[in-house]
């Protein structure tokens, strides 16, 4: 049995998804008014019961600056990747080499995997092809890849990505989960890719002609 | 002079968005396998898609415009890459791929 306590405490944590659906509701109608918002809670109630999902755990904590960050880093790598793509598909010179690459991400939360999913695949250039929910792994296929030192970076920015998403709305214990792991790297006097959480092995070199570790 | 310089703008955003479409629809003529393509099917868009409802937010300004181009573009943000992953996961999964392509497959390490 859940208790009232119970039950209104999950009401409140599904509160800031709830105004989202009500505010939905009033951009599609593209005017704020007394009517758009009764329809809008109303719409909102009804869109919850019927399309009951599991709740979401909200990390209860945004950080703006770190958002604006985000974003606004989210849209120059877009516009500087969909240039990346365009040349690719539409310069004389194209050599297909790709590579699918595991990120092994820090956070242990659902809500930021979802986020780094989206983040990294909305940049042109690539694309999510498996999530391991249990150890929050990305299998990433990324174009245009042509060493490892390439793919060292990808993972980098990955890793970057994933970073700035936990800083501007992460709980505060995967916060301090990045921070952690970052100063272990800086004590071992490593990079990010030769970290613990690195699956391959940089001294192995890469042969092109199996597509595979040698 | 006001007319001229919003004239400006759109053709430079339309033109811009035409582009990506452009080289999106070459890119999946040239780009030899499913995942590649994909990249090219489903990305550069998302930056037309942008420039077009930018042009329009800025010649034809109100709060109502805003905030429906505020709403496409998040969605269309939200749902792109979630169609790409389906395709991609069942395109991987079912073997439509090339991995002559590839330098790199650490999904074939754990799926064997």
């Amino acid at each position: 049995m859940t208790t009232v306590k119970q039950r209104v405490g999950g009401f409140l944590s599904q509160l800031p998804l709830f105004l989202g659906l009500v505010l939905l509701w009033a951009l599609l109608w593209g005017k704020f008014s007394w009517l758009n918002l009764v329809t809008g809670v109303a719409f909102a109630a009804v869109v919850s019961i019927v399309f009951y999902l599991p709740a979401v755990q909200l990390s209860g904590r945004v950080n703006l600056w770190r958002s604006a960050w985000l974003f606004g880093k989210l849209i120059f790598d877009i516009v500087r990747a969909s240039i990346d793509v365009s040349w690719l598909a539409l310069g004389p010179t194209y050599r297909p080499s790709n590579a699918i690459v595991a990120v092994h991400l820090r956070t242990r939360s659902d809500l930021i995997l979802t986020w780094t999913a989206v983040a990294t695949s909305i940049v042109p250039g690539s694309i999510v092809v498996d999530v391991e929910r249990i150890d929050s792994t990305l299998y990433l296929h990324v174009i245009n890849m042509r060493s490892t030192a390439q793919t060292d970076r990808f993972r980098d920015r990955v890793l970057a990505t994933e970073r700035r998403i936990v800083l501007a709305f992460g709980s505060a214990e995967d916060v301090e989960r990045v921070g952690r792991v970052r100063a272990e790297e800086d004590d071992a006097g490593l990079d990010q890719t030769t970290g613990p959480h690195s699956p391959v092995d940089p001294q192995k070199p890469v042969d092109p002609q199996n597509g595979a570790q040698a | 002079m006001s007319a001229l310089w919003s004239d400006v703008v759109t053709a430079v955003l339309v033109l811009l968005a035409a582009l990506m479409c452009l080289a999106a629809g070459v890119g999946l003529l040239r780009f030899p396998d499913v995942l590649t393509r994909l990249h090219s099917a489903t990305k550069p868009q998302i930056l037309g898609l942008m420039a077009v409802t930018l042009d329009i937010a800025v010649t034809n300004f109100s709060v109502g415009t805003l905030t429906l181009v505020v709403a496409i573009v998040l969605f269309q943000a939200l749902t792109a890459p979630m169609a790409a992953h389906l395709v991609a996961r069942a395109a991987y999964v079912t073997d439509h791929l090339r991995p002559d392509l590839l330098i790199l497959d650490e999904l074939r390490d754990v799926r064997g």
